[in-house]
């Protein structure tokens, strides 16, 4: 289960800000963005036999962007259902949208739009919804350092009228520097899901409202609140990201660790668990999520450094020193394999008598759970 | 075991550092990168393979459970869904054996103490449900309440069974320093058979304390319980009690027992002496068997809603204010308050995975509980439950397929999160594909149909196994790629000149009308059958057919014709005049599309070629004419 590396390059002249995978039906396909002003897209190619035993693969390019006249910050593809498209965003502000029109031919990309945003851009994101009822959507985060008080998050919208990307929204309560945006994946709801990592977590809902017919390009106008803010990280706040569903988001902070969020089903927002940078639990994590996420490290041989002071995740207080993979202690005992009683309410099983937990007499008092309302 | 990543979808290590000015390189290379890489997983549980047989048993309760909806009404519905109940408890118990003979057989003595941890879970675990089906399940009402309760006791309390067995099996037990204990223990269980049996060990083998034996013997026996049956009324009863009660206060207060300090201690518990019987909490060793003991020797008749009452008195008492409540306390305490929102509450925040809650609430639910309770969380509750259960499952390799069913059961999400989930298998092998597909169809999943034949297709083609790339095209009627992958087997062919994956292309049938191009494929191959099985009149008509209609591409009509010259050099003449002049039109709309600039640009070869059909064409037809004139050709 260790992850070894199967291919490195050095392509970029200049840093590598991030990386991004297509969809898969279009093949394993990457993108990357960089310091050098350009973006990439890379195919992985099927090598000789040999290469596959000794774990290696290879990637060629098959374009590269220029367009650009600043470091490219973000490179995302676009949802499968709109075809193979991606996006860049630059220090600049401008947002370029390139499309390949043979998705068999990774080496044709065309730039279809390109979108000035005015502030410097740090990130985007697609919105993942398939849903007839919503265009293509990317929100875009900015980074803009200079004291003002614009809208650091701004939500394009595709229009089928003029056939051209423009701003639908910009969160106005967004006024800090953004360093990473996601919609999360939408489920069947009419709304969207924003997260946005600043210097908090936050995370936005934007309902569309009627779109206006008349307006320029018909395009929606949304309800935005704010479904929870967080600033737990205590510090800048780097990088969100959802799970599958939408239901979890992780986020990851200069406070040097992983927060995961979730929603309870009355849509109260939580933490449910803190991560260190190798994935070991935090100790005394006082942040109880209303349901455990219950989190544990994969790997058995690194030190699980939990210990009893999150006590009410646990179902009896640990006795001793932990150990690793296991969040349990044990003072039950064991006795040797007992005789079978009947019962005569239980006839139809043979009945174990098993220790379960028992209270000790003198046991250490717990934490007691922090009221949590609207389980 | 497939590793997933939980926490991100992308292999991301970003150096902002340049940016910002400071470094953080990342590890230098040298060390294989997995130190930067962590896998950080929930639902641990689903991996341990003993509970596999908990998650694949109750699966089949679940189904069963929701399948039986409304089939019965009223009483016979309860039994039936006491019986789901008891079947849950079974598996439970079924797993707690498992885990015992794996901790027993344990070497590892780390391993050995995660299983017996496992093993005191799974009794917890157990003793909550047996308690919820009593309460709840089966809602036993005042009566059969405390007997209910009183089995419940008997079969978690076990730290006494040594004992118990110590004693009884000893040559003496009336001598055996604990033989007053265990006689305790069963009067504290209600076991007045067993307690008497002893009783008269201790009258044979000492004269002096047989007629208080006696006495106390006949208290026992004549103790009244409630009955399960309809035999008497519960007010009929009480009174029996009453009189019972009074005749043993009257025994004790005669100082009958006086002597015998562990009798007279006897007779104070069957008066229900909340101090004697406090006295014996190293026999009881939970508070809830002293609440049941209190219940069974002070108030027999209970009702389920006075429950409460006895439930908190008792805690309190057998504390003693030495120690607070533990989760499994709290957890109990909401059960006797029958506040079945906290219940399921606290067990989410007590258990590790979502087995025990999803199931429970399901069950509850299914006995109409939840939606009394509270209409607005009621039902949304067992489906956010089972939802966060199922979805855990799918992470494992192999307990995914459990999670298919439970997502069915969700009527709001279930589907949703089915189709995002099973998107997200990995599709290692052609039979996990197959396997993940047939579930698509089965729910006419079209979309993700299509997304995973698509997957599968490319990933064959990108391998080069172009005849699995056609047929994942053609279950996803992927026109579009079917004619792309076409062409590439045409080329092949027109390269190596000869085809792969013949079995597949011959075997097409209908599909082959998925695309133009697939046809001429099919229809190819099968021209190339014909002349192989020497039906060359047939193979010629067919090659005829693939240019005159138009289903050959027009860049393949050199090579359709090129392949038509060994039938023109035949022996025998195939072609027929109308035939040949049909090719040759063919050819002459073949050559005079060719702009000038581009015949310049034709290599010798091509232009030999052009030249040999012609000659070739001009001599069948010079043949064809003479047998069409003479009088037996026609």
């Amino acid at each position: 289960g260790d992850w070894h590396c199967t291919a490195s390059w050095k392509t970029h002249s200049g840093s590598v800000w991030r990386v991004t995978w297509a969809h898969p039906e279009f093949g394993q396909v990457l993108a990357s963005c960089s310091f050098d002003r350009t973006a990439a897209v890379w195919e992985e190619i099927v090598g000789e036999s040999n290469d596959k035993l000794r774990g290696q693969s290879h990637w060629v390019k098959r374009t590269t962007l220029v367009d650009s006249r600043t470091s490219v910050t973000d490179v995302k593809f676009a949802p499968k259902h709109i075809g193979l498209m991606l996006a860049t965003c630059s220090a600049d502000g401008v947002v370029r949208i390139y499309e390949a029109p043979d998705v068999m031919n990774l080496s044709q990309w065309s730039l279809q739009h390109e979108i000035s945003c005015k502030l410097s851009c740090s990130c985007i994101s697609w919105n993942p919804s398939s849903s007839r009822a919503h265009s293509p959507m990317i929100a875009v985060g900015s980074d803009d350092n200079s004291p003002n008080i614009l809208a650091k998050v701004q939500i394009y919208e595709y229009s089928e009228n003029t056939r051209k990307y423009a701003k639908a929204e910009a969160l106005m309560t967004v006024t800090d520097p953004v360093h990473d945006i996601a919609f999360a994946p939408n489920l069947g709801r009419s709304f969207h899901i924003l997260a946005v990592a600043t210097k908090d977590v936050r995370i936005f809902t934007l309902k569309p409202l009627r779109k206006e017919l008349t307006s320029s390009g018909g395009l929606t106008k949304f309800e935005i609140h704010i479904a929870a803010q967080f600033d737990n990280h205590n510090s800048q706040v780097w990088r969100v990201s959802w799970n599958i569903t939408g239901t979890v988001l992780a986020s990851s902070g200069d406070d040097g660790c992983v927060r995961l969020w979730k929603a309870n089903y009355m849509d109260n927002w939580k933490c449910t668990g803190i991560l260190k940078g190798n994935g070991s639990p935090v100790n005394g994590s006082s942040q109880q999520g209303i349901f455990n996420a219950s989190l544990g490290s994969a790997n058995t041989s690194l030190q699980n450094s939990l210990n009893g002071s999150s006590a009410g995740r646990y179902f009896f207080p640990p006795l001793d020193s932990p150990r690793a993979g296991s969040r349990w202690s044990s003072h039950a005992q064991l006795l040797p394999p007992p005789p079978l009683i009947e019962h005569s309410c239980d006839a139809d099983t043979a009945n174990l008598q098993y220790p379960h937990p028992r209270r000790r007499c003198v046991s250490r008092p717990l934490n007691l759970l922090p009221e949590n309302e609207g389980v | 075991v497939h590793r997933r990543k939980k926490l991100s979808c992308d292999p991301e290590y970003v150096n902002k550092a340049h940016k910002e000015g400071r470094f953080l390189s990342p590890p230098v290379s040298g060390r294989p990168s997995s130190s930067c890489v962590f896998v950080v997983r929930k639902d641990q549980d689903i991996y341990i393979q003993t509970l596999r047989k908990l998650f694949n048993e109750s699966h089949g309760i679940f189904i069963g459970l929701q399948r039986s909806e409304e089939e019965f009404a009223g009483k016979s519905r309860k039994t039936q869904l006491v019986q789901v109940s008891k079947n849950y408890r079974s598996v439970i118990r079924a797993c707690m054996e498992d885990m015992h003979q794996a901790a027993v057989s344990a070497r590892d003595p780390a391993l050995h103490s995660q299983y017996s941890t496992q093993v005191s879970i799974l009794s917890a675990m157990e003793l909550i449900w047996n308690l919820c089906e009593i309460l709840f399940v089966e809602a036993a009402v005042a009566g059969p309440l405390l007997l209910r309760l009183l089995d419940w006791v008997r079969l978690h309390v076990c730290d006494v069974d040594n004992m118990v067995r110590e004693v009884l099996s000893s040559e003496n037990p009336s001598k055996h320093e604990l033989f007053w204990n265990v006689v305790d223990v069963f009067v504290l269980q209600g076991r007045m058979d067993e307690a008497r049996h002893l009783l008269s060990k201790e009258a044979s083998a000492n004269p002096t304390s047989v007629n208080m034996c006696r006495i106390l013997d006949d208290l026992m026996k004549k103790m009244p319980v409630p009955s399960l049956g309809n035999t008497q009324t519960l007010t009929e009863m009480e009174l029996k009690w009453q009189h019972w009660h009074e005749e043993c206060q009257r025994y004790l207060q005669d100082g009958t027992f006086a002597s015998n300090s562990h009798m007279e201690s006897i007779c104070k518990i069957l008066l229900g002496d909340e101090n004697a019987i406090l006295e014996k909490k190293e026999l009881m060793t939970t508070w809830y068997h002293f609440l049941v003991t209190r219940l069974l020797y002070s108030h027999p008749t209970v009702k389920p809603m006075e429950l409460r009452f006895y439930a908190q008195s008792s805690m309190d008492l057998f504390l003693g204010g030495e120690s607070s409540p533990e989760p499994l306390d709290t957890i109990l305490m909401a059960a006797f308050e029958f506040e079945l929102h906290q219940v399921i509450k606290e067990c989410s925040i007590a258990l590790s995975n979502w087995w025990f809650v999803a199931h429970l609430t399901d069950l509850l639910d299914h006995c109409k509980l939840l939606q009394s309770h509270n209409l607005y969380f009621g039902s949304n509750m067992r489906e956010f439950l089972l939802l966060e259960y199922a979805s855990g499952l799918f992470s494992h390799y192999s307990l995914w397929q459990l999670g298919v069913d439970y997502f069915d059961h969700c009527p709001e999400y279930g589907r949703v999160y089915l189709e995002l989930h099973i998107e997200r298998i990995p599709l290692n092998t052609e039979q996990k594909a197959l396997k993940v597909l047939r579930i698509c169809e089965q729910r006419q999943m079209h979309e993700q149909v299509r997304s995973i034949c698509k997957i599968m297709a490319m990933k064959a083609l990108r391998n080069n196994r172009l005849g699995s790339a056609l047929s994942w095209s053609i279950r996803a009627k992927d026109a579009a790629f079917a004619t792309l992958i076409s062409d590439r087997f045409l080329k092949d062919y027109c390269e190596k000149g000869c085809f792969s994956d013949l079995d597949l292309i011959d075997n097409l049938g209908p599909s082959m009308l998925l695309s133009d191009r697939l046809t001429f494929l099919g229809k190819y191959r099968e021209f190339h059958r014909l002349y192989g099985e020497k039906r060359f009149s047939e193979a010629a008509k067919l090659l005829l057919m693939l240019m005159t209609a138009h289903i050959a591409p027009c860049s393949f009509w050199m090579t359709l014709l090129t392949d038509a010259l060994p039938l023109l050099e035949q022996k025998e003449v195939i072609f027929s005049a109308e035939q040949t002049y049909e090719l040759m039109r063919c050819l002459e709309d073949l050559t005079a599309g060719k702009s000038d600039k581009q015949k310049f640009q034709d290599d010798d070869v091509e232009t030999m070629k052009v030249e040999m059909l012609r000659l070739a064409l001009a001599r069948n037809l010079a043949r064809v004419i003479v047998k069409e004139g003479t009088l037996e050709g026609s």
